[in-house]
């Protein structure tokens, strides 16, 4: 495979089966690998489709900054990528995260801007919001609700999947931003006639939903909850658990999210299993679990793990 | 019948400070009602003229309620239900 440069080798992620974890050979797990992506996770497809809308639109001009609340994974990509099209890049992050992120991101050249751990990302976005405003030449591309983060969905890892797996009864990723169970759904069931679309949310400690009242809560922009056939929400015992199993079982060294799709998939596949029907579910592995070591996740007992990822936003 | 309702920190205030109650019901909305009438206020943090208010997400033993019915979905002893602010989460 040959590309002309790293930005064009973005995407076209193998799909990996797992056969160790599935259930059985009627309920089959398949893991769509993004951390083979040139920064290492699936935002690169976000990242990338998001700076090129803005250049198309004229928001984009060579030596402008690009602001976005980022607790890593699009900051990282949205770094590598100004760095290449010559923009400068501020990243607002809570400052629980861990420290591998940090690193990342400063080699890249990224500026970071700290937001207070409580309130986790919902502060994130507020504090981005109010610098955007007084900053008016940066551009925000606001991952939360910029329809080019579903579009690079739509148009790329939808397709992919359907191409390496017609077969497909299911899609589960992770639900954060919604890009790409809002893209990847959109493109399936329109495919797909019955594909289920699941979300696995992850559950955090109660600091994370530390709010001073219910309407400071927040749901991007681009959620369409119409998209969605279930969602579930993981604990980070079940998510470290599941994460572990995809080492072990599977040889595959995942994020912590990744956990969280398995953990939900796998309820998936047994359920179609008690109801005697064929499940192909496609989970989608966001990143390797190289930022999260200096967790502890894969590392001593599963206890202890949790313990340290109470507090912490953790996927 | 039991059901165990998890309750979030921010809505403390309104079960004494218990992180989570026990109520009854077929339904969501029936068991919102019976935890109110213990828990004056509860429901009005949680529902709407339109059904469940926007920023609050509840969990039926770990699935969004939203798409098992709503206020609908049907409950029954032995399940739990977590409600938890709707957040912007982490790591994106």
């Amino acid at each position: 495979m040959r590309y002309d440069s790293l930005l064009d080798a973005i995407g076209g992620t193998p799909l990996v089966g797992l056969p160790h974890l599935s259930p059985g050979p009627e309920a089959r797990l398949w893991a769509k690998l993004e951390d083979r992506n040139p920064t290492g996770s699936v935002k690169d497809r976000a990242a990338l489709w998001m700076v090129l809308a803005a250049e198309k639109d004229g928001l984009l001009r060579p030596g402008c900054t690009i602001l976005e609340p980022t607790s890593g994974n699009t900051g990282i990509s949205l770094a590598m990528i100004a760095s290449l099209r010559g923009y400068k890049v501020v990243c607002v992050m809570p400052e629980n995260t861990s420290a591998e992120r940090t690193q990342l991101l400063q080699m890249y050249g990224a500026s970071i801007v700290y937001s207070p751990a409580a309130g986790g990302s919902n502060e994130a976005v507020r504090v981005a919001k109010q610098m955007a405003a007084e900053n008016p030449s940066w551009v925000m591309l606001y991952q939360y609700g910029n329809e080019a983060n579903a579009r690079a969905h739509y148009e790329t890892t939808g397709p992919e999947i359907l191409a390496d797996l017609p077969e497909i009864t299911h899609f589960v990723a992770g639900l954060g931003t919604t890009g790409t169970l809002m893209g990847t759904g959109r493109y399936l069931r329109e495919h797909v006639p019955d594909v289920q679309i699941v979300a696995a949310e992850p559950r955090y400690g109660e600091l994370v939903y530390g709010l001073r009242n219910m309407d400071e809560g927040f749901v991007p922009e681009l959620y369409d909850d119409t998209v969605l056939s279930s969602r579930f929400s993981v604990s980070a015992a079940d998510a470290l658990r599941r994460t572990r199993e995809l080492v072990s079982c599977e040889g595959i060294f995942a994020g912590i999210s990744a956990g969280c799709v398995v953990h939900a998939g796998l309820a998936l596949a047994h359920r179609a299993q008690e109801a005697g029907e064929r499940a192909d579910i496609v989970v989608l592995v966001a990143d390797g679990g190289w930022k999260y070591l200096s967790t502890g996740a894969y590392s001593g007992t599963l206890a202890e793990a949790e313990a340290r990822l109470e507090g912490e936003l953790w996927a | 019948m039991a059901i165990e309702v998890r309750i979030p920190t921010i809505l403390r205030t309104f079960t004494g400070g218990a992180k989570s109650v026990e109520g009854s019901g077929d339904t969501l909305d029936a068991l919102i009602a019976d935890l109110n009438s213990r828990h004056a206020g509860l429901r009005d943090r949680l529902v709407d003229d339109s059904g469940l208010r926007r920023f609050v997400n509840v969990y039926l033993n770990d699935e969004d309620v939203r798409f098992l019915g709503g206020l609908s979905a049907p409950v029954k002893d032995g399940d739990t239900v977590t409600v938890l602010p709707a957040v912007a989460g982490g790591m994106r």
